[in-house]
């Protein structure tokens, strides 16, 4: 994405009505997968032909968080592990607007743990989409909640003394009504995924495994972001529709990849309607017995 | 009056309550919030109200969530709030500079209870003053008002709206929880009367718009989420189009209009009452709930003759400088009373550059400032050796 400063027609690119092309050069280091999670994001969305004034992008801070600050949507980059709420604000004042949350593992599951959990369990309307590098980029490669088991970073230089999150596995457990998993070269299938997401209601969450030579691969003998790339796509394996609780990522052998969830659920906006309206069910709700039988 | 946002007539409430009815009459139809004495009352109050006018209330994980849904709604182009007291205002702090840095109009009121830490959970204090001021990281400037009653409660929370819209930054209402939960009279005006002040929108179309282009009076329209301007908002240092620029330069640029947009127009943001300033020798400064203690004391002291004067300061933030700069050459002394060991006191000072002695009652939170100390304050100075 070395698209230089120039004339605004004809487009350079196909997705230029959706790219800031006066912020090129971007950030993000030679072989960085970030990029290629972007072209899909912005692919995904071309595809949905949504009204391109309707959809916001919200991110948090890292690597990742800086695609808000390229694509030509209303975006904002928020601060270290709040886009999720931030998202939910906008969402909720705007229930019209289509939010894609874009953020990194460690802004979304870190910092950031407390409100991806309670937004899943309320089921705000919203995609999420999380680049799992499996480090802290931006900060220079520290340990993250998805750090495998004895993977260096430089602050575990011995190796990582602790146990990672599934980030699907908890999505899914939290409520989201859609979970999925792909690895950045699943171009058709994250491409599609994301679409599906997007037009699904309610809180969808697509995970992303994604090459970050700089600072992951560097430390773990995987120099280059096409060393990542082929080794986290040739251990890849699709298993749609298990329980994400078995999607585990063994880097021995197994990393499972798929559509995990899609069922269907309320939203927040929908049953604060109802509530509203006194469209539910008085609580609690009458037992089998009554408290003077049960006593 | 179920479901009317203004809900005019004379009412016995609340302070947390009439901050509730000042915000919905202000346009309020967003709360994010977290309990916490003594707040609480405003998010279930708010819980009730909003949804009955059209609005939202969402209660957040935690304050870090509730100021952050609170400025995603203000970009949605609703008007927000939220409400805390000094643990959840610390928690707050990194997203209120992402709100002053990104010029996010919304208002957050906090309830003072005594603190360090957990401190008075249910007891009054001013502690948290100097924390409004200067509690997020960086430099910047901030609109604060400091309400002393639940009428004040409710006329000064539209005031912050009002002043949040215009000037587009998060804006305190720093009350406390005598002002809070003490219940008086509050009489809310007819809709029409109300003045209501909204955000500036953009003029131009989305090609030729720049959303940190100032206006000459050092404020930019702001395009709302949706309106088609499809803008970047970033709380990196950024330029007048909202990209990040890591630079000198831009950072000089940035904030030098950030405190510029408030510094110059102070003159129509700063609200005090003055009392005898003319013949006063001896002026007490005071605000929140504190003011009542020193309106008071000021009485007590004229009908012993004293010359006292007193400036309530309705606007905490800016502070009055100019008004005390030139008051303190002719004086006798400045006093200020307020429940920390010493906040706004610090800024009274350095007003008072030296020209008169600034006197300090102080009163460290769980317990209203007596007039009567006040008044000891002003019997002392009155007593003591006139200014050389
Ligand atoms: C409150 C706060 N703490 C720490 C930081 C420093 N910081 C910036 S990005 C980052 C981690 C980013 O990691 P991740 O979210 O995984 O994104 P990546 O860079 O890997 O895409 C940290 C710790 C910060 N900006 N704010
Ligand atoms: S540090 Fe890693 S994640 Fe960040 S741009 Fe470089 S390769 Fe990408
Ligand atoms: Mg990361």
């Amino acid at each position: 994405m070395s698209v230089k400063k120039a004339a605004k027609k004809p487009p350079l690119h196909p997705m230029d009505a959706l790219l800031r092309v006066d912020r090129l050069p971007h950030i993000w280091c030679p072989g960085c997968g970030i990029g290629s999670v972007f072209s899909t994001v912005m692919a995904a969305i071309q595809k949905s032909e949504e009204d391109l004034d309707q959809i916001a992008m919200v991110s948090g801070i890292g690597c990742t968080g800086r695609i808000a600050g390229y694509v030509k949507l209303d975006s904002y980059h928020t601060t270290h592990g709040r886009a999720i709420p931030f998202a939910t604000g906008l969402k909720l004042a705007k229930p019209d607007t289509k939010i894609l949350v874009v953020s990194g593992d460690g802004d979304l599951f870190a910092i950031g743990g407390n409100h991806i959990i309670h937004a899943a369990r309320r089921n705000i309307d919203m995609t999420v989409i999380c680049v799992n590098n499996f480090n802290y980029g931006m900060t220079g490669g520290q340990q993250a909640p998805s750090t495998p088991f004895g993977a260096k970073t430089t602050t575990t230089a011995e190796g990582s003394p602790e146990e990672p999150f599934n980030f699907s596995a908890l999505a899914a457990a939290c409520g989201a009504v859609y979970v999925a998993r792909w690895t950045a070269l699943h171009i058709r299938l994250l491409t599609n995924s994301i679409t599906e997401a997007m037009n699904k209601r309610g809180f969808s969450f697509i995970e992303v495994l994604t090459p970050c030579p700089s600072s992951f691969g560097r430390r773990n003998r995987m120099r280059t972001g096409l060393d990542l790339l082929t080794f986290y796509h040739d251990r890849s394996v699709i298993m749609n529709d298990i329980d994400p609780k078995n999607a585990s990522l063994n880097f021995e052998n197994d990393l499972v990849v798929g559509r995990f969830v899609d069922i269907e659920r309320p939203t927040f906006m929908d049953n604060y309607q109802a509530v509203k309206e006194h469209q539910i069910a008085p609580w609690p709700p009458p037992g089998r017995k009554t408290v003077e039988e049960a006593l | 009056m179920a479901g009317q946002a203004v809900m005019t007539g004379t009412y016995f409430m609340n302070g947390d309550h009439a901050c509730c009815e000042g915000a919905l009459a202000a346009g309020c139809r967003f709360f994010g919030g977290y309990p916490i004495t003594p707040a609480t009352e405003i998010a279930e109050r708010m819980s009730r109200r909003l949804p009955e006018c059209g609005g939202i209330y969402i209660q957040m994980e935690d304050e870090l969530a509730s100021i952050a849904a609170v400025l995603g709604a203000s970009w949605g182009g609703v008007k927000a709030m939220t409400s805390t007291s000094g643990p959840g205002f610390s928690l707050m702090m990194e997203n209120i500079g992402l709100g002053l840095c990104t010029e996010t109009p919304c208002v957050i009121c906090n309830v003072q209870r005594a603190g360090p830490s957990t401190g008075l959970p249910t007891l009054v204090a001013q502690g948290d003053m100097m924390q409004a001021r200067w509690g997020s990281h960086g430099h910047y400037e901030v609109i604060a008002l400091s309400p002393s009653s639940p009428q004040e409660m409710f006329d000064f929370t539209i005031q912050a709206f009002n002043l949040s819209e215009q000037y587009r930054l998060p804006v305190f209402v720093m009350a406390d929880e005598v002002v809070g939960h003490m219940n008086e009279r509050v009489i809310i005006p007819r809709e029409e009367d109300i003045k209501i002040a909204n955000r500036r929108k953009p003029s131009v179309s989305p090609a030729e718009f720049k959303p940190y282009q100032a206006d000459p009076d050092g404020i930019a329209p702001m395009a709302n989420c949706g309106d088609g301007y499809r803008i970047h908002v970033t709380g990196l240092t950024h330029d007048e189009r909202g990209y990040p620029v890591m630079d000198d330069a831009t950072q000089k640029q940035m904030t030098d209009r950030l405190i510029r947009k408030i510094k110059n127009n102070r003159h129509k943001i700063i609200q005090t009452e003055n009392f005898y300033l003319d013949d006063a020798q001896i002026v007490v400064v005071a605000y929140g709930i504190s003011a009542r203690s020193a309106r008071q004391a000021m009485h007590e002291a004229r009908a012993k003759g004293i010359s006292v004067g007193f400036i309530k300061l309705n606007t905490v933030w800016p502070f009055p400088e100019e008004l005390i700069r030139s008051l303190a050459p002719r004086l006798k002394a400045l006093i200020m009373p307020e429940i920390n060991a010493g906040q706004m006191v610090l800024e009274l000072e350095r007003c008072a550059g030296g020209a008169c002695p600034v006197e300090l009652v102080s009163h460290f939170g769980g317990a209203l400032i007596h007039p009567s100390s006040i008044l000891d304050a002003i019997t002392k100075v009155q007593k003591g050796k006139k200014k050389s």
